[in-house]
């Protein structure tokens, strides 16, 4: 995601020697926004082991999409001399 | 007092002896050469790895009030009090680049606090002044209702009066005192050991004691929430209350990473690398809090009645049921531990806020480090004494109006705080009057919500009813969020008029570059002081 940062008095300040941009970065959107969609999962049926759908869709699903979509952004956007 | 309550006594004080030794020689974990700064006693030594970090954190963040409060919320009124678990869902992926952001530039620049940051970003110290009170102000009735947590498990045992919170508190205070955050990071261990134990044991033996097992837990909650007048409880979300548990989740995932303490969490970690992979491994706390939650179901069908009003006593009442009573010991003592590591971070934290943006700002503006540390050593004290006073001379419901307020100022502080860690565009003066129109706005806005099943006219909820702002709707929606609405808009129309005016604006004293450095790159200290130390 772009971030801008103030200039310098002296002119345009140098290009930042490393940077956090990545297209990567755009992965993170989805585990913010699909878990606040409540008409996705606001629902009794389909059960499973006895949760309804509300229930085990935010336990089971949203969890794991979260922390894989952590994750992948974590592994593609590692520096190289890390 | 019963005979399983003297078991239970006696297994929760053998563990709390066992965390409170840890707490004092927490100080020569990781010895550090002196103890006389703020980065060692406040921070740890800003050393910690992946594995520390993790439990420091995870101890951090989800509270013994949570482990009570939520099952009690989800006891209560059903599917709303779930939000819990998107809210830590959310948070994560929501904080990831930011919160790098923060810790590169504080690490260049040796900052220990949120305020410190805004202070060196805009050039303001009145804008940090006011971020350091936002943050003193919301973490106090936290740290008070840590406390309450470890009243409700007192009260399933049997134990009345306030002694033995007085004596637990004091405990806590002194080895927070002598160790820093070195003895809630090692106590953090044994807190979520005990807590993961406790919550599988839980969610596999418990159902099984019940009729139908899952299943049943659910068909029993909604046969009572379909008993009650209340319109807006269910084990399902309805038309009024859905944008709320969104909103609601989300406020409370921009709010979480704002508090100082949460932030002291960070800035203890080694590099970049331990804090994205702990946004990766946090979640796995956001499972076992949605577990926790159903707990709330687990005592509707088992009957629970909770001790006299106070909800917060379902969990330990549900314990003190179903389990044998030297297993019951064992998570109650879970959930008093679980109070001390966040009671001891938040502590350190508003401390540190005191100490940078107060004292050494406006008080002493030659403190050397060894007078920064010794001044949050005492400070952290008072804060202390100030919580357990909250408890007994207040009432506890104070307390818990107090924390809903915090959620909503400390959101006023996101533009000056996370925002201008991604941009610098904000003028300094526009931050200021963003902050005061979203806190106004945000508490009159709580003022006005009534809770008629509390008796309550004012500060019954944090839900507001959108046919207040005109709108032809039954739906609410969380205060905080309108709040901070209100204050992006007079931020961002106050920083064009200001500098279409050109009103002079603070100096920015951090680099583009500051944002990205990692583990070895040069402090702003080290370039200052080359030769010395």
């Amino acid at each position: 995601m772009a971030s801008q940062d103030s200039q310098d008095s002296q002119g345009p300040p140098p290009a930042p020697r490393r940077s956090d941009r990545s297209h990567w970065n755009w992965l993170l959107v989805v585990p913010v926004v699909i878990p606040l969609l409540t008409f996705l999962f606001n629902k009794e049926e389909p059960r499973l082991g006895g949760f309804p759908a509300f229930y085990w869709i935010q336990l089971l699903v949203f969890i794991p999409l979260g922390v894989i979509s952590t994750l992948v952004v974590y592994r593609m956007t590692k520096r190289k001399e890390d | 007092m019963s005979s399983d309550h003297v078991t239970e006594l006696v297994i929760f004080g053998l563990l709390f002896a066992l965390v409170s030794g840890m707490g004092f020689v927490a100080a020569r974990w990781r010895r550090p050469t002196t103890m006389d700064s703020l980065d060692e006693w406040g921070l740890g030594g800003r050393n910690f790895g992946s594995w520390v970090s993790w439990f420091l954190i995870g101890g951090d963040l989800y509270t013994a009030y949570t482990f009570v409060a939520v099952p009690a919320l989800v006891f209560g009124a059903g599917a709303m009090g779930f939000y819990a678990v998107p809210y830590t869902i959310v948070v994560y992926p929501l904080v990831f680049l930011v919160l790098i952001r923060l810790w590169s530039v504080s690490h260049v620049h040796g900052f220990v606090t949120p305020a410190d940051f805004v202070r060196a970003r805009f050039g303001s110290p009145t804008l940090a002044l006011v971020v350091a009170i936002t943050g003193i102000v919301a973490t106090m009735p936290y740290i008070a209702l840590q406390l309450v947590g470890i009243e409700a498990v007192l009260k399933a045992m049997g134990v009345e009066g306030h002694l033995p919170i007085i004596i637990a508190f004091a405990i806590l205070a002194a080895y927070t005192y002598q160790s820093g955050l070195r003895a809630p990071a090692l106590i953090a261990f044994v807190k979520d050991v005990l807590i993961y134990l406790v919550i599988i044991v839980a969610v596999i033996y418990i159902p099984s004691k019940i009729a139908g097992g899952w299943g049943g837990i659910f068909d029993a909650a909604q046969a009572k929430f379909d008993k009650t007048p209340a319109p807006g409880d269910g084990i399902f979300l309805n038309d009024a209350n859905q944008l709320n548990y969104a909103m609601l989740a989300l406020g409370s995932a921009l709010a979480l990473f704002l508090y100082p303490h949460s932030i002291t969490g960070v800035l203890a970690s080694k590099n970049r690398n331990v804090i994205k992979r702990n946004m990766a491994a946090l979640p796995a706390y956001s499972f076992v809090l949605g577990l926790i939650a159903l707990l709330g179901f687990m005592a509707i069908a088992a009957g629970v009645k909770p001790i006299g009003t106070d909800t917060n006593t379902v969990v330990p009442v549900l314990f003190d049921q179903m389990f044998p009573s030297w297993f019951a010991g064992v998570a109650f003592a879970a959930v008093g531990i679980g109070a001390l590591v966040p009671a001891a971070i938040m502590s350190i934290a508003a401390a540190n806020l005191f100490t940078r943006n107060i004292y050494k700002e406006y008080i002493r503006k030659d403190a050397t480090e060894k007078q920064e540390a010794t001044v949050s050593k005492l400070v952290s004290l008072i804060v202390k004494v100030g919580a357990v006073a909250c408890i007994l001379l207040l009432d506890p419901q104070f307390s818990i109006d107090l924390q809903l307020i915090g959620g909503v100022i400390i959101l006023q502080t996101l533009p000056a705080v996370a925002l201008g860690l991604m941009t610098r565009w904000f003028h300094r003066g526009a931050l200021i009057a963003g902050w005061a129109a979203g806190l106004a706005w945000g508490l009159w806005m709580l003022y006005e919500i009534p809770n008629p099943a509390k008796g309550k006219e004012h500060f019954g909820g944090s839900a507001y009813n959108l046919s207040e702002l005109g709108f032809d709707t039954k739906m609410t929606i969380y205060v905080g969020v309108l709040a901070l609405a209100l204050n992006l808009l007079v931020a961002i129309i106050g920083t064009v008029i200001l500098k279409a005016a050109k009103v002079k604006d603070g100096e920015d004293a951090t680099r583009t570059d500051d944002y990205t450095a990692d583990e070895g790159d040069p402090k702003v200290k080290d370039l200052e002081l080359t030769g010395s130390t």
